[in-house]
């Protein structure tokens, strides 16, 4: 659990950080959300002390940080970063290895480590391990740099703008990948982004800052819903608004008994996903399946329009 | 003009350098080979190649000179000019052995026998043609390393071999063999010992200014003050306060510390290889990619473990670069050294200036090119294998 606590930050006269109190839990994934100078970055590079605070503290798991060397505090924390920071003098394998080497692991065992984590990122250990930076995908960078963050097996991953240098198919599948790693592994994710759509598909919880000030700190749900002050809703984007919310509600508990024909929608997809088949195919509703296929109902039009409006 | 459904004019035949090489070797022909002269101080009388090598020989080589020019004149794969220029080059060093040998009476030891404007000539044309070939070559470093072991084997080859020894030059080293040598180490450790200097001063002093930018501003701003000063006033310009320091501390003088010698030479070398050895430092840490440096602090490396492990592998390409300008540049200035007692191949050049003798400059003058040259060869090979790893 990090607990941040009264955190304010000043350069020179100037505040970049006013005031901040939040708590992430254990295996969160907390993204913040910002436009740029309004001290997202300061917060996160707080967190690993690459920035010190001007006043409050941090807590992680109840100790304060400021009480540990910083050199032995962010080789416990992941740290991924948007231009993915890879050393181009050493291969794939050494930068993977990098904090495991700063902690002298023996070599057997930051060699399997090595393999085990290309194999999660989907890049085939023999074909990549020794071969260098310059030699990969944007895409690929992208995912040996998440990969180096996890390798010492963090508990705590601090991500700043990860995903802001790839091409929006490539986001999407990072963003997947992302969330899936993050099921399985249980690591608490400290995510950094400009981007509301990033925000609400990723977190668990959001935090939106803007002029050095933590304006809000929900769920995806209540930021959608009930956004704070007008700067979150001009934040949401008000046209999008109710196609947010439909994407933040899983199809599952609006399936009904009753006749639809044409494509079905899966039963892992959210309402959004259903409301665009049924306004694109032109149908009132569509037929929704599971994994094997078997059907398992329909969900209607006019559900996910009353799914749509706002909460009361 | 460049219409390329033509069918192949002179255009695509004739290699445009090949002009100026084919120039050059034609009007070496016509030029004096040989240039005899009865004593060191009395005129020269020239000798063309037909004079000195009457006969076959003669014809010969002028045969092997012309044809070689006629070659490098037309558009021929790299590997052939090569062969060219080698053959070429390896004929006109046996002619220049055989004419002076002819020209020279027979168990003469005081008169002169240097290359003249024709050989010169030649040399330069297919000097150029090698060189020109091994650049289109596009050798790899090691490829590159391996031909100038070859060329400096082949030269030793010739001089051990006797064919040069009634060569002037050789006239005047055979003179002086053991203070060519000695004279030779000094050279050495004049050029190598304020490179090491600079090497292990610069680097600490870059790294150490690199963070702050008023320091670095300072610092430049001094080192290329002294650049600008001519050698030879940096020179003189040390006699005086280190003849001071040697008057007043005892230990400096036992040091070997004097106003006049290699002291001063060394410290003058030393100042100049500074600026390049601490500008590439910082040049080459500044080219440290920011997310590097990011990512390293990030991730928990100390300050020290960021240096070694990721600023100064990423730095090293532009430090040997500069070590590789040093070394250059100080073989060329070291000779200056000898005009303040600091001796070195310098002392053989203002020597023979002094006495109007140009064999006894060339002694001097063409082992500190021969030396430069390699070096820069080797360094410059050195820099693209290191900076090859991790860019492919």
């Amino acid at each position: 659990m990090i607990e941040i606590e009264h955190l304010s930050k000043f350069f020179d006269e100037t505040c970049v950080v006013d005031d901040v109190s939040m708590t992430i839990p254990d295996g969160a994934l907390a993204v913040i959300v910002g436009t740029s100078g309004s001290g997202k970055t300061t917060l996160l590079r707080m967190i690993n002390r690459l920035v010190e605070p001007s006043s409050g503290r941090i807590l992680i798991d109840g100790k304060d940080i400021s009480a540990i060397p910083p050199h032995e505090l962010r080789r416990q924390i992941g740290y991924a970063i948007q231009s993915h920071g890879l050393f181009p003098h050493r291969t794939v394998g050494q930068n993977i290895a990098t904090v495991p080497h700063l902690l002298h692991w023996e070599a057997t065992k930051v060699n399997a480590r090595v393999d085990e984590l290309l194999d999660l990122f989907q890049l085939d250990p023999a074909e990549f391990r020794d071969r260098y930076p310059s030699q990969l995908s944007g895409g690929q960078q992208q995912r040996v740099g998440v990969a180096r963050a996890l390798a010492a097996a963090p508990k705590l991953l601090l991500m700043d703008e990860p995903f802001g240098a790839l091409d929006p198919i490539i986001r999407a599948r990072a963003q997947e990948d992302l969330r899936q790693i993050q099921r399985r592994l249980g690591t608490t994710i400290v995510l950094v982004t400009h981007d509301m759509n990033e925000a609400i598909h990723l977190g668990d919880r959001i935090a939106v800052m803007d002029r050095a000030k933590l304006l809000q700190y929900d769920t995806p749900q209540e930021i959608v819903t009930r956004p704070a002050t007008d700067f979150v809703g001009e934040l949401l984007g008000s046209g999008e608004r109710p196609f947010r919310l439909l994407s933040l509600q899983p199809l599952r508990p609006f399936i009904e008994q009753g006749e639809a024909t044409g494509t079905a929608v899966s039963v892992d997809a959210s309402l959004r996903d259903a409301l665009e088949e049924a306004l694109w195919s032109g149908r009132a509703a569509v037929p929704v399946r599971d994994g094997a296929g078997k059907t398992l109902g329909r969900v209607t039009l006019a559900t996910a329009i009353r799914q749509a409006a706002r909460p009361q | 003009m460049t219409d390329n459904s033509t069918p192949p004019s002179s255009r695509h035949v004739i290699d445009r350098l090949g002009i100026v090489i084919f120039a050059l070797a034609i009007a070496g022909l016509f030029c004096p080979f040989v240039l005899f002269r009865a004593n060191r101080i009395v005129a020269g009388e020239a000798r063309y190649v037909l004079d000195a090598l009457p006969g076959w020989p003669g014809y010969f080589l002028l045969a092997v000179l012309g044809t070689g020019a006629v070659l490098a004149l037309l558009r021929l794969d790299a590997r052939l000019r090569l062969a060219v220029s080698f053959a070429a080059l390896a004929i006109l060093a046996v002619g220049l052995g055989w004419a002076v040998n002819s020209v020279t009476p027979e168990g003469d030891k005081i008169s002169r026998t240097a290359p003249a404007l024709g050989f010169w000539l030649e040399l330069l044309a297919f000097g150029l043609l090698a060189a020109d070939s091994v650049v289109r070559l596009g050798l790899k470093p090691l490829s590159r390393i391996a031909l100038l072991v070859a060329v400096g084997l082949a030269i030793a080859t010739i001089l051990l071999s006797g064919i040069w020894s009634d060569l002037s030059v050789l006239r005047e080293y055979a003179n002086r063999a053991d203070v060519f040598w000695r004279e030779a180490a000094t050279h050495i450790t004049l050029a190598l010992g304020s490179l090491v200097a600079a090497a292990l001063v610069g680097l600490p002093l870059g790294i150490v200014i690199h963070p702050t930018r008023r320091l670095r501003a300072v610092v430049t701003g001094l080192l290329s003050a002294v650049q600008t000063i001519p050698s030879i006033a940096l020179f003189g310009l040390l006699i005086a306060p280190l003849a001071w320091l040697a008057a007043t501390v005892p230990a400096a003088a036992a040091l070997g510390i004097a106003g006049i010698g290699a002291a001063p030479a060394m410290l003058a070398l030393f100042l100049y290889a500074l600026m390049p050895v601490v500008s590439n430092t910082l040049a080459g840490l500044d080219a440290v990619p920011s997310a590097a440096n990011e990512a390293a602090r990030g991730m928990g490396m100390t300050d020290a473990e960021r240096l070694l492990q990721v600023q100064l592998p990423l730095a090293f390409p532009s430090i040997l670069a500069a070590i590789r300008i040093v070394l250059v540049q100080n073989i060329g200035l070291a000779t200056v050294a000898a005009l303040i007692g600091g001796g070195g191949f310098g002392v053989f050049v203002f020597q023979g200036v002094g006495q109007t003798a140009m064999d006894l400059v060339l002694l001097g003058a063409v082992p500190t090119v021969a030396l430069a040259f390699a070096s820069a060869v080797l360094l410059d090979a050195a820099v693209e294998l290191v900076s090859v790893k991790g860019r492919t």
